[in-house]
């Protein structure tokens, strides 16, 4: 069973680090991270099989985050779980670090280097097919964007998910409704979302991308049909768990100043103090 | 080396693809890890006997060059060993930031075979020729650029890559080649250029189809009492500077031959080696700056002065002006 309250305390601790990450670093993209990280931290801490000590053993779930500038709640999750030092996390985005802007595979834990849009799928494809040649039973989750989905190569790469019925090929959709231009209906509407993925062959399960229980659940039950692949449909809100940064445009790639960071850090020690 | 068909045997014509085909195959039915992708391409690439053998082995991905070089990295990842084989247009240029990122940048074991390259669908136009690929793949940093002469050079190349985890760009022609070697029995070796006649008067620097027209320049120019030297360079990335360097030291003259675009190709690598190292005058022979002219290969060849002809008087123009 998982520990609900852990999970619950993790995602704010995560928030808190990686905030202090962005704002020492003095760049990174604060309310994408902050969407998907209740996503991350059900993935490592209640859903994917994965051995942080070896990192490339062969029969690990697959994470690929193909919404790549979301990085900074994926290297504090990564730390968090061991993959590499948390001290390592201070280098974020400095000169020569490998703690890049983006996922980057020189650092233990990242599969593939990620960051130009709609890639991630087609790569997760790849992965699904070889563990289904293999016969073997890991899983591959993929992180998209909802403002992601203008990408056509996401289509073909669900269109082809379908066709091999790669049933062990979770994508997720981080559906916070925002890309950095504004709204992703105005800038280039995709929906409904959900009757299209339908409509390419997978079985869309819709769920509340912030509540990390019910996405721990949701996520292990994975896949829902026999043959068919699984695409978690995750509402979100951008910025979620810094009010003053919640469905903000304006936060998707900005810096918190020292009076924001304060606030954000207060709000969220307060809401840890809670759940203690 | 002995094994050089210096002069011109016409008759022993085989396909390059076709070679491919069949060295992937006898290898493929030994490692079940080696996968063929094919994007709709597998008649073109003359993989369908491949695909009737070892249907497992050859994973269709439908005309989206884009997903089959994602997937490709995704199964190098997991530890396969795929060979994407799409024509050479498309695969360099609509899949070109999945080769930079997914193959080069996160450093997969992907082999991508460009197929029906240069100016090999002729009649097709633009649209078809792919005459900017080496420009663009040899930009890249971590990925191999390499360009196999004839049927024997390509096998010695992709008996080489199965084993060699660096990834790779093959860009090959679509119809069948004149021999360049004799046969197989030699030492190929990724990197290396290979000198396929001596001479010390010029030296002519070619790669893929065009090395059988520099074996024929340096027979014409043999009648003239000229020593043309002729380098095989089927590895455009990583260039072997060390032959272009003493070819410019010892030659002091340098013709370079490419079925590419005279910008970024073979010509411009070797020019960026000479300039720095050992200046010496150089003529870069390729498809000018426009629209290739649609016909079939030596016709186009022919337009553009790729032959020995035409080779030939600048070479003699260049030691005449010395």
């Amino acid at each position: 069973m998982v520990d609900e309250s852990f999970l619950k305390r993790k995602s704010i601790q995560i928030r808190k680090d990686l905030l202090e990450m962005i704002y020492n670093a003095g760049t990174g993209h604060t309310g994408s991270s902050l969407s998907n990280t209740d996503i991350l931290t059900a993935l490592y801490y209640g859903v994917m099989r994965i051995d942080p000590e070896n990192s490339n053993w062969q029969d690990r779930d697959r994470y690929v985050q193909s919404k790549g500038h979301a990085v900074e709640s994926y290297w504090t999750v990564l730390a968090d779980k061991g993959f590499f030092p948390k001290d390592e996390l201070k280098t974020f985005s400095q000169f020569g670090s490998k703690l890049i802007g983006h996922p980057n595979n020189k650092m233990p834990g990242v599969e593939m280097n990620t960051g130009a849009l709609g890639h991630g799928l087609s790569i997760s494809v790849g992965m699904a097919l070889g563990a289904k040649k293999d016969g073997k039973s890991y899983r591959v989750f993929t992180l998209m964007g909802d403002g992601e989905q203008a990408e056509g190569s996401i289509w073909e790469a669900a269109m082809a998910a379908s066709h091999y019925k790669l049933d062990n090929l979770i994508g997720i959709i981080d559906r916070n409704n925002l890309q950095i231009t504004g709204s992703t209906r105005d800038v280039m509407n995709n929906e409904p979302l959900d009757e299209k993925w339908k409509s390419f062959g997978w079985e869309v399960i819709e769920v509340d991308g912030n509540d990390v229980v019910e996405l721990v659940e949701v996520l292990n039950n994975a896949p829902y049909k026999t043959d068919k692949p699984t695409l978690i449909l995750a509402n979100t809100v951008k910025g979620k768990g810094v009010s003053l940064a919640e469905n903000v445009v304006g936060w998707h790639h900005k810096v918190p100043s020292e009076e924001e960071y304060k606030q954000a850090m207060d709000e969220l020690t307060e809401r840890l103090e809670v759940l203690k | 080396m002995n094994n050089i068909a210096l002069k011109s045997r016409s008759g022993n014509k085989v396909a390059n693809r076709k070679v491919i085909s069949d060295t992937l195959l006898d290898l493929a039915k030994e490692n079940s890890d080696i996968y063929v992708l094919t994007s709709d391409s597998r008649g073109s690439a003359s993989m369908v006997q491949f695909g009737n053998e070892l249907p497992e082995q050859l994973i269709e991905v439908g005309i989206a060059e884009q997903n089959l070089v994602g997937i490709s990295a995704g199964l190098a990842s997991v530890g396969k060993k795929p060979f994407v084989a799409s024509p050479a247009c498309f695969l360099s240029m609509r899949s070109i930031e999945q080769i930079k990122v997914d193959v080069a940048y996160s450093n997969s074991n992907v082999k991508l075979i460009g197929i029906s390259g240069g100016v090999s669908y002729g009649a097709l136009g633009m649209s078809h020729h792919s005459v900017q690929d080496l420009a663009v793949t040899r930009a890249i940093p971590g990925l191999h650029v390499m360009m196999p002469a004839d049927r024997h050079e390509t096998k010695k190349m992709i008996e080489a890559l199965i084993d060699y985890d660096t990834p790779a760009y093959v860009r090959i022609g679509r119809n069948p080649v004149e021999d360049s070697y004799l046969n197989e029995d030699y030492d190929f070796e990724i990197g290396k250029a290979v000198e396929m006649n001596q001479g010390n008067d010029i030296t002519i620097i070619a790669s893929g189809e065009t090395v059988r027209v520099a074996l024929d320049t340096a027979c014409a120019l043999k009648d003239s009492d000229i020593n043309c030297r002729v380098l095989n360079m089927h590895t455009i990335k990583p260039l072997d500077e060390v032959a272009i360097i003493k070819a410019a030291k010892e030659t002091g003259k340098i013709i370079t031959l490419e079925e590419h675009s005279i910008y970024g190709g073979l010509g411009a690598a070797v020019s960026e080696v000479v300039s720095q190292n050992h200046p010496v005058p150089m003529k870069i022979i390729g498809i000018p700056d426009e629209p290739a002219i649609t016909g079939k290969t030596p016709e186009v060849f022919k337009h553009y002065g790729i032959n020995a002809e035409n080779i030939s008087n600048i070479a003699k123009e260049m030691i005449h002006h010395n």
